[in-house]
């Protein structure tokens, strides 16, 4: 049990900003991976970014989004079509699957 | 009625290793022990190989190159958060969750209004597969018991498709009690299962016929308590008896053989350390160790010897010095020299929580009332946030040959920042 007056302070306590918060909605379901490639600077993202993926949202057309392909993971743009779902560049036959919703981007614009 | 369900993790290690690697799937592969030693986890297509649990990396060289086997260093830092991952998404479906394993957990149904079960069911399976990557299955019984046993024909039946509920159609249960060998039931050892054998009891069913008198007589109350509960009496409850484990041992296969007894010193060391932290965790004191180290039993051409050595700790304890102090002992005493040992442990055995040993006017005290003492809690919380071994008693070399061999272990893809996967762009 504390002693003493409480401080008056106590009840406007707000903490800090904290990135984690903001960009970490289902910490069960998001994970990060990094892009590699310059495939999706027109979607903003940059060789090398950070990229948060929550795997709880659900995918939506024009979204981005890590796909399964060839063994690897992949970063794709959805396009819904007459007959279902499609990456943009990607060669449907090849077996994808939509792996996670990539809900930020994160580019170090000052590299040191 | 009780409900609970028991929701698991498909070949856990290697449904994490895919989630990251997908070139895995469709793939036979198995997760290798600690040292690379043997196979402790295999996907399906290694079980259709024949892989049996626990064989020996080595033995299993001719199917990587014949059947392109793939065999991957256990990687427990991933397993570990994965589980948490699961777990997480679990709790959400039931404010009653009990983490039984690393890759199992109970949920309590009771009070939930769920109109259709096995749509419960499925949607736990969707939710956890799509949130993490991990496939489960769930079965639901009126007993954790009967959950279990749910379970398991969950992921053995096609028809059931990972989820099977055995508590909406009672005509479903006997059936599902027919189709369980009683050897596959819950908590009933080996020894138990050939004496019904012997008795003509094969099924789970059969033994719910068997007279109290005869189950006691053979199996005793625990066993007694087991096939009540096959018989849909709840005996235990969320977080209840079987949860509280007997023994705990703390054991690793060498890298190469180790013929210094400075060496095993380090190790048991280690070991008992780690093992005093285990039963520290669970509130629980020991109240005997074993330690043992034996030599290469593959290699028939050296000589064999099994050192091994049992201990009463008096009184119980959990404190890591008393253990360290006895376990070197029990290897000092039975340590021979001149052979190659290949694995060491300790095993920490008759574990008990405080409070249920039996005291009289002249048993020695408790230290501490069977408390932990400040070192300890002081130990165990710098290791919970420095990671495991930052500080110990009497440290063992880094480079000690029974360190973690880890020849193909995957990248830390979930901890590490340096180890995140990368997705082609």
């Amino acid at each position: 049990m504390a002693a003493g007056f409480p401080s008056p302070a106590d009840d406007h306590l707000e903490g800090q900003l904290d990135l984690h918060q903001l960009m970490v909605k289902r910490p069960a379901a998001t994970f990060f991976c990094r892009a590699d490639g310059d495939s999706m600077t027109g979607a903003g993202i940059q060789n090398g970014d950070l990229l948060v993926v929550d795997r709880s949202v659900q995918p939506h057309d024009g979204d981005v989004v890590v796909a399964t392909l060839d063994g690897g993971l992949t970063v794709k743009q959805m396009r819904k079509t007459a007959c279902g779902w499609e990456l943009a560049s990607a060669n449907p036959d090849e077996g994808v699957q939509i792996w996670g919703v990539v809900t930020f981007s994160v580019s170090a614009l000052a590299k040191r | 009625m009780a409900r609970y369900a028991l929701v698991d993790c498909n070949n856990c290690y290697v449904s994490c290793e895919r989630v990251f690697n997908p070139a895995l799937d469709g793939k036979p592969v198995v997760i290798l022990s600690n040292n690379d030693g043997c196979a402790v986890a295999r996907s399906n297509e290694a079980k259709a190989l024949g892989v049996p649990m626990g064989e020996p990396a080595f033995k299993l060289r001719h199917l990587v190159e014949r059947e392109g086997l793939i065999m991957l260093s256990s990687n427990y830092a991933l397993y570990g958060d994965m589980s948490a991952r699961v777990m997480s998404v679990l709790a959400t479906f039931s404010p009653g969750i009990e983490v039984y394993s690393i890759d199992e957990a109970f949920l309590d149904l009771d009070g939930m209004e769920v109109p259709d079960l096995t749509a419960w069911c499925h949607e736990v399976r969707a939710t956890v597969r799509r949130w993490t990557g991990i496939p489960v299955s769930v079965g639901v019984g009126s007993t954790k018991t009967l959950a279990k046993l749910a379970n398991r024909l969950a992921k053995k039946s096609k028809k059931a498709d990972g989820a099977l509920d055995l508590t909406t159609d009672p005509r479903w249960l006997e059936p599902a009690l027919k189709q369980t060998p009683v050897a596959d039931i819950w908590g009933i050892g080996r020894q138990f299962a050939s004496h019904c054998g012997l008795a003509g009891i094969q099924s789970a069913y059969q033994l719910t016929q068997a007279s109290d008198a005869w189950i006691r007589k053979t199996m005793g109350a625990v066993g007694l308590r087991t096939v009540m509960e096959l018989r849909g009496i709840s005996v235990h409850t969320l977080d209840s008896a079987p949860s509280d484990k007997q023994t705990t041992c703390c054991s690793r296969s060498f890298g190469q053989a180790v013929t210094d007894i400075d060496q095993v010193r380090d190790a048991v060391t280690s070991f008992a350390s780690r093992a005093a932290e285990k039963i520290r965790g669970q509130g629980l004191v020991a109240g005997a160790l074993q330690v043992f180290a034996y030599t290469d039993r593959f290699r028939k051409d050296q000589p064999q010897y099994a050192l091994n050595a049992t201990l009463r700790l008096a009184p119980a304890t959990s404190s890591t010095p008393a253990i360290i102090a006895s376990a070197l002992r029990g290897l000092e005493s039975s340590w021979r020299d001149g052979y190659g040992y290949k694995k060491a442990g300790v095993i920490l055995l008759d574990l008990v929580r405080p409070e249920d040993i039996p005291r009289d006017l002249f048993s020695p005290a408790i230290e501490d009332n069977g408390r932990p003492a400040a070192l300890m809690v002081a130990m165990d919380a710098v290791n919970a946030r420095m990671g495991k071994g930052a500080v110990g008693f009497g440290l063992a070399a880094e480079d000690a040959p029974w360190r973690m061999q880890c020849g193909n272990r995957s990248p830390s893809w979930t901890t590490s920042w340096d180890d995140i996967p990368t997705a082609k762009a």
